[in-house]
């Protein structure tokens, strides 16, 4: 009698871990997978393999883990950060606003999201590419890039505010990369809740790899213009390694389509 | 053992699934809806942008006066919805459907769509949609 109910099961228990994998339908696409469809933090499906040394090549994904999408508990904001806060009128989270009043660059107006909201709010699936001198990252969301250079250039004293910032990055050991970032505009929010920064921030993030299929990451941020202390808005975030010949599915806030958005829903 | 045993087995595996993918879908706020109030309208389609930050769709139903109101309702982005197993193509000008949906605190015929009839009897729902609260907390950094 037990055998009776051993395949359909079976067959389920393949499908869910499938969908563990690689989200519901998208695990047999050729095209616009959206990658996990959960947080990755359970165990892997597949015995994992030991980490290799000094590298991180390859898609990573962290879920629904990697979304953010009501912002953060932050260090408490200084007077300047304070009133910097008090401008920006979200779409989540403690300034939430009906759609009308929402003036977040990034989603009614299409300006780029910007360093480090990529990773707060909304770190999609993205790709690590190594090269002799840097560090490429591939983000799925926006379909933006950055650049970490790793052959031992100094960040800019004075640099000119940029929406992705200047970093460099170096391995702290054979399994942790850790990024250093400076010069992120101020105008883009940190979260989708409309947490500010300055342009005096500074960003380290911590890429530690557990394993081939897993790694983790932290970030910390540090404005002491905006903030009365660092905190650490990723802690530990799990990050799982993706099939390298899944397609990304395409997804770019454009400011044609929020326009759109914003017209017919801010009523 | 219960004969029934298979189907509830799947059908918890498949509410898993909709539990553990209802995270990604709650990217915005719900200051704008009335989330106390659910309509089910019977309409035809007029358009369906797929398109982000939300995918929505545009239908004319009557209401209890019998005027005509050209709806607009939002689902999440069209990463999100296809993994749910929307596409691009679920719907054309003209498809007549059933809308549960919650609509905005103003009035206006504007809401939240949370599923759908097709034309074939399929139904399709949200999971969770814009800003809708997610059934369980995000899952947690560790």
């Amino acid at each position: 009698m037990a055998n009776r109910w051993f395949a359909p099961i079976l067959g389920s228990a393949a499908v869910l871990a499938l969908s563990s994998m690689l989200g519901a339908q998208q695990e047999i696409l050729p095209w616009n997978n959206s990658g996990l469809a959960q947080s990755p933090n359970q165990p892997a499906a597949a015995a994992p393999g030991p980490a290799p040394k000094r590298e991180l090549t390859g898609i990573w994904d962290a879920g629904g883990a990697g979304i953010g999408a009501r912002g953060y508990q932050t260090a408490p904001l200084t007077p300047w950060g304070d009133a910097l806060g008090k401008t920006h009128k979200s779409g989540d989270g403690i300034r939430q606003v009906p759609i009308e009043q929402n003036n977040d660059p990034l989603s009614t107006m299409g300006d780029p999201g910007g360093f480090p909201r990529n990773l707060l709010f909304e770190l999609r699936p993205f790709q690590v590419v190594q090269t002799p001198n840097s560090v490429l990252m591939l983000y799925m969301f926006e379909k933006r890039w950055r650049t970490i250079w790793t052959d031992g250039r100094q960040l800019p004293k004075d640099p000119d505010p940029r929406w992705y910032g200047y970093s460099v990055g170096r391995w702290e050991d054979d399994s942790t990369f850790v990024v250093n970032s400076v010069g992120m505009d101020e105008r883009t929010w940190l979260d989708n809740a409309g947490s500010p920064h300055s342009d005096q921030m500074k960003v380290e993030e911590r890429y530690h790899r557990l394993d081939q299929n897993t790694m983790e990451l932290t970030v910390t941020i540090d404005d002491p213009k905006a903030y009365t202390a660092p905190w650490v808005p990723r802690n530990k975030l799990r990050l799982r390694l993706l099939p390298p010949t899944i397609d990304l599915i395409e997804m770019i806030p454009s400011a044609t389509e929020a326009a759109e958005y914003k017209k017919v829903f801010g009523k | 053992m219960n004969a029934r045993f298979p189907g509830v087995f799947l059908a918890v595996v498949g509410l898993a699934g909709l539990w553990l993918t209802a995270p990604l879908l709650a990217h915005h706020g719900a200051a704008s809806f009335d989330t106390t109030r659910e309509l089910t309208l019977k309409g035809s389609v007029t358009e369906w942008i797929w398109a982000n930050p939300h995918c929505f769709l545009k239908f004319d139903a009557k209401d209890d006066t019998g005027t005509v109101r050209n709806w607009a309702v939002e689902v999440s982005n069209p990463t999100d919805m296809t993994r749910l197993g929307w596409a691009r193509t679920s719907f054309k000008g003209g498809d007549e459907v059933t809308v549960t949906l919650q609509p905005v605190k103003s009035g206006a015929p504007i809401g939240r769509l949370r599923s759908v009839v097709l034309p074939n009897g399929q139904t399709l729902a949200s999971g969770g949609g814009r800003g809708a609260p997610p059934p369980s907390p995000p899952p947690a950094d560790k």
